[in-house]
């Protein structure tokens, strides 16, 4: 279980009726690593600073997250956390290992626009 | 603009020891940071030696701590912000952040720590997580099994080595010197290990992926030539750079090699700027050691307030 303030996805159904739901989704999927944490930490903060975006997290290691783990997007990925964006339902950006705020920021302007 | 007694740049364990003081000290106290509060600490898995834990505390917990500490005692906080402009040299302070917000200030105390350094070669940001890591205890079981390549010889490389090593199948490290800076006990398990060859007085210039392989091209120093090594990860560990670029355009001094230069009393050379933790020009760096002088910094703030 991560141990982080946003809300966490648990299951594939949740995912689905998060990115079908909302135009604007971010989900990174880590583990209480120190690659993964700073990431949560981001979002957690730009929570208040996007309210149109829903940030999410969800654990590396439970069975949903082979949805993450299954996207093209992030076939080539060998470092956590992976954090995959979606707007209306289609990933539009996905990451590997570590982004800082202003990594973050400058994706959000650029494919949250 | 919005006025404080106090301004810390830097949410890291120097920046809240120096906020939970001055606002104990009932300073209103403004705490900035360009990412999450926690500096570094946050970041490490398991913290050992910090006084008041008889069992190792997570990294982010004694960080997530530090925070809560500071925000009881009234610390206001802005996370995640850019500096983009920064007034240091009259006695009234100021700081604009993300083009929008001025706070000002007569005293500020400089916190931002320090960052691993990156190589800034060709293909290392292009490959970063898809090739190329920099955290054996996140990334390590992607390469079980794997030929991988380690570039360091500090302390972390050799204690990431020592982890990487229960997963991979063999392990190149490249240093540019002769010899390992790391301990002697630690560098003697990694050099024992005969998963472990080691590439003397070598520094990568670039990597690139061929087919599945991460290909490395290194420079031997003595020499001049160029091999290339192809693996199936890379691993990055060579120390830490001060987070001082943006002190670059101030009158505040600097080391050569960006640290900021202060006074046993945290003082720089502007008067009412102080600076504590690791960005500051000093023999060690530890988390217990950015405590204290963020502790002085914010003692001497409080006395001149």
């Amino acid at each position: 279980m991560l141990q982080s303030n946003l809300e966490h996805i648990e299951s594939e159904e949740q995912l689905k009726g998060l990115i079908e739901n909302n135009e604007k989704v971010a989900v990174c999927c880590g583990r209480m690593g120190p690659m993964c944490i700073p990431v949560y930490d981001i979002f957690e903060i730009f929570q208040e600073k996007y309210p149109d975006i829903q940030f999410r997290d969800m654990d590396f290691d439970i069975p949903a997250a082979a949805t993450i783990k299954g996207l093209p997007e992030c076939r080539k990925f060998w470092g956590l956390p992976y954090t995959v964006y979606y707007r209306n339902g289609k990933v539009v950006k996905a990451t590997s290992s570590i982004q800082s705020a202003k990594e973050v920021k400058s994706i959000i302007n650029d494919v949250f626009a | 603009m919005q006025n404080y007694d106090v301004i810390i740049i830097g949410a890291g364990p120097a920046g809240l020891a120096a906020a939970i003081y001055t606002s104990r000290a009932v300073l209103s106290t403004l705490v900035i940071d360009e990412s999450s509060a926690g500096g570094q600490v946050k970041t490490t898995h398991q913290v050992a030696n910090y006084p008041g834990f008889v069992e190792p505390i997570a990294g982010h917990e004694l960080a997530g701590n530090m925070r809560k500490q500071a925000e009881k005692y009234g610390t206001k906080l802005k996370l995640a912000v850019d500096i983009t402009a920064l007034h240091l040299s009259d006695r009234k302070k100021w700081v604009e952040l993300d083009d929008q917000d001025r706070y000002a200030t007569e005293f500020v105390v400089i916190a931002t720590g320090s960052s691993p350094r990156p190589l800034n070669i060709p293909g290392e940001q292009e490959y970063k997580g898809s090739g190329v890591s920099y955290c054996a205890t996140c990334d390590a079981e992607f390469y079980k099994d794997k030929d991988i390549v380690l570039i360091g010889g500090g302390n972390s490389a050799m204690e990431e080595s020592l982890l990487l090593l229960q997963f991979v199948k063999s392990i190149t490290i490249i240093h540019q010197f002769d010899t390992l800076q790391a301990e002697k006990i630690t560098a003697d398990k990694v050099t024992n290990n005969p998963k472990v060859n080691i590439l003397w007085s070598h520094e990568p210039r670039a990597f690139y992926k061929k087919e599945n392989n991460m290909v490395v091209e290194a420079e031997n120093l003595k020499t001049k030539k160029r091999i290339r090594l192809g693996r199936d990860g890379i691993f990055i560990f060579v120390g830490l750079v001060p987070n001082s670029a943006f002190l670059k355009t101030t009158p505040v001094q600097l080391t050569r090699h960006g640290y900021v230069i202060t006074n046993p009393q945290m003082e720089t050379n502007i008067r009412g700027v102080y600076a504590a933790g690791d960005i500051r020009d000093k023999s060690h760096r530890q988390i217990t050691i950015a405590v204290g002088d963020g502790t002085i910094a914010a003692l001497e703030v409080i006395h001149k307030v």
